[in-house]
């Protein structure tokens, strides 16, 4: 087995700043890395550099591999595969971690495929063996319904991180570490894709990947409309609303709702899921919320096997007296 | 001339079973399919069938449905035929069970892709809802060297480019590449047409093509596995749920409000 040597993070830092799920990972891979004994560093990719090295450097990175090129200021997958291929060619590590996000689920396998080798997508968690020194991730499969846990057999070990999986690790300015400029011969005619344009369609105020409290509607609502009840109890605790992937099928929100497997990861402190029955695929995407509140008319639903409290009950008895009553309790 | 459009396609467990038929047998670290429930064309290769006969009702057009695996339900693979697809080759062998290490699994299929004598456009689900990898669409793509756009949910063709409309977190951006190219969908693409009478006439009279590892004539080196399964279980839930009830729903909601903001969630 060809060794190879390091712990490399494939970094984010479009807008300049070190993305939150780079944070992630460097806390992933501090405890990798420090379990294997080899060095953590960080590749980013764009045309200014500077300020985010300097924040992954403070977030544990030993070191910075600064892949500056024009063309990389923008993210375009020919481009950045061509770039982070040269680099794991060159430096050979002996693990890569990357972040689950739009990007890098795609970026991660491709990858993977390049270098001839296999990877670990969507992982929840992250561990070595300790007798073999192998990677091993732990990765939700079937929907969620059950985990398994997989090792890479060649190198470098690539696993794609699920983004909320790990807290940021904690920046510390002090800290000390070395800049290496990687350059890279990369042509424009090498990219093979254009994005010709870009629609927004999410909904206004709070993100739901950054809100604090969501609100959450399914299948059992029976419309769009009930989504307004759910919009103005979500705007009295100051949070944003979601759906399950029944209610975006349905076309009654846009699928930037979606919370999911295949829809977004939130970690809220409170999740109140209204006539969603709790499939492990919905689950998959909000098990990390702190406290799980579920209202359905279904008591063997399997939401109540998840949620902290439950009222079985039609929402359209339940809903209104739920809103009333927190609008009494936090305007008093 | 006729876009030639390639479709993969996988057998998976039926996603929508109860989930108390799901079973994963401990000692060979494999789920444990329920007699009485049928395999399922995972739902995002259905979605993809989709975005294929939906080129073609405005276009000349072919649609080659292709799968691997160790056994297939023919009654349920042959559902893209009676949609509307044109054909179906199912890469089956013993040799095919491998489906967790997705560097095989596109090995063989760009291997079926190659003696088909390549596509001009390969759609695939965004992932199957088994081992929800994600990958092998991708892989494809890279063994192959066509331009790749994950996460469509509309798909055109016109003037030897394909253009996409891709999911992002917060709407969608439209992509554009030159034919050849692979795109995944996602179920954002809309529902799948059903079969017609007409379609489900024309899929029983249909053969499929069936090939095994050795008419594919692979190289060893392409089969070495890249990924080792070393464990596989059922997460356990240790949350206790308690259930608020009071004299009647309306009473309930009041009282879950009242018990939020004693824990000072709101
Ligand atoms: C590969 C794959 C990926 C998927 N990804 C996602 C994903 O990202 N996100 C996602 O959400 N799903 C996803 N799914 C779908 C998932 O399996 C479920 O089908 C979906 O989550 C169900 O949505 P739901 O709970 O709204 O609907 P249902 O399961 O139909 O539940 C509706 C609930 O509403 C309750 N109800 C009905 N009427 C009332 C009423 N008047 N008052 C109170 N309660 C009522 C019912 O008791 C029921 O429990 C995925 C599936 C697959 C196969």
């Amino acid at each position: 087995m060809a060794d190879g040597t390091g712990v490399l993070i494939i970094g984010d830092s479009s807008g300049g700043e070190l993305a939150s799920t780079t944070a992630e990972l460097l806390a992933a891979g501090q405890k990798v890395a420090s379990e294997l004994g080899e060095e953590l560093s960080v590749a980013l990719l764009g045309d200014t550099l500077d300020a985010a090295a300097q924040q992954a450097i403070a977030h544990g990175a030993q070191k910075v591999y600064a892949v500056n090129h024009p063309l990389l200021a923008e993210y375009q997958i020919d481009l950045y595969l061509a770039a982070l291929e040269a680099l794991c060619k060159e430096i050979s590590p002996q693990v890569v971690l990357i972040a689950r996000t739009n990007e890098g689920r795609e970026l991660g396998p491709r990858l993977a495929f390049r270098l001839g080798v296999g990877m670990a997508q969507d992982c929840l968690e992250v561990s070595v063996d300790a007798s073999e020194k192998r990677l091993l991730a732990n990765r939700p499969v079937y929907g969620g319904n059950a985990i398994a846990v997989v090792s890479c057999d060649q190198t470098p070990q690539i696993a794609a991180i699920r983004p909320k999986a790990y807290e940021p690790a904690e920046a510390d300015p002090s800290r000390q570490g070395e800049v290496v400029s990687f350059p890279v011969d990369l042509n424009a005619s090498q990219a093979r894709t254009t994005v010709v344009d870009t629609v927004m369609e999410a909904a206004e105020g709070v993100k739901l990947e950054d809100a604090r409290i969501v609100v959450s509607g399914g299948r059992g609502l029976g419309g769009p409309e009930p989504f307004a009840h759910l919009e103005e109890l979500a705007k009295i605790v100051g949070g944003t609303v979601g759906a399950s992937r029944a209610a975006v099928d349905s076309g009654w929100v846009p699928s930037s709702y979606q919370v999911g497997l295949t829809g977004k990861t939130i970690t809220p402190d409170l999740y109140i899921t209204v006539a969603i029955s709790g499939a492990s695929q919905h689950m998959a995407g909000c098990s990390g919320a702190k406290v799980i509140v579920a209202i359905n008319k279904d008591a063997g639903a399997n939401i109540f096997k998840e949620a902290r409290y439950g009222v079985v009950g039609d929402w359209e008895s339940v809903l209104p007296a739920l809103t009333a009553a927190i609008r009494e309790l936090t305007q008093a | 001339m006729a876009v030639k459009i390639g479709v993969l396609a996988k057998q998976v467990l039926d996603p929508e079973m109860p989930m108390a038929a799901f079973r994963i047998d401990g000692d060979t670290k494999k789920v444990v399919p329920p007699p009485n429930i049928p395999p399922v064309v995972n739902g995002f290769d259905e979605n993809a069938v989709e975005a294929a006969l939906k080129i073609k009702d405005g276009q000349e057009a072919t649609v080659t449905v292709i799968s691997t695996g160790t056994a297939f339900a023919l009654d349920v693979m042959k559902k893209p035929l009676s949609m509307g697809a044109d054909e179906l080759v199912l890469l089956q062998d013993d040799a095919f069970q491998n489906t967790i290490d997705s560097f095989l699994t596109a090995q063989l299929l760009a291997a079926a892709i190659r003696k088909l004598g390549g596509f001009d456009l390969i759609i695939c689900g965004r992932q199957a809802s088994d081992w929800d990898n994600a990958q092998v669409p991708l892989g494809v793509a890279e063994i192959l060297g066509m331009a790749c756009i994950s996460l469509g949910k509309k798909v055109d063709v016109q003037d030897g480019k394909v253009r996409v409309e891709r999911i992002i977190p917060d709407g969608y951006e439209v992509v554009e590449a030159p034919l050849p190219a692979l795109v995944t969908v996602s179920n954002e693409l809309g529902q799948p047409r059903y079969p017609t009478l007409r379609g489900i006439m024309a899929a029983t009279r249909k053969k499929p093509t069936i090939w095994s590892a050795a008419d594919l004539g692979l190289d060893a080196s392409d089969s070495a596995p890249r990924i080792t399964l070393r464990d596989l279980f059922v997460p356990v839930s240790d949350q206790e749920c308690e259930i608020i009830e009071g004299e009647d729903a309306a009473d309930s909601g009041r009282l879950l409000a009242l018990k939020l903001r004693e824990d000072k969630i709101i």
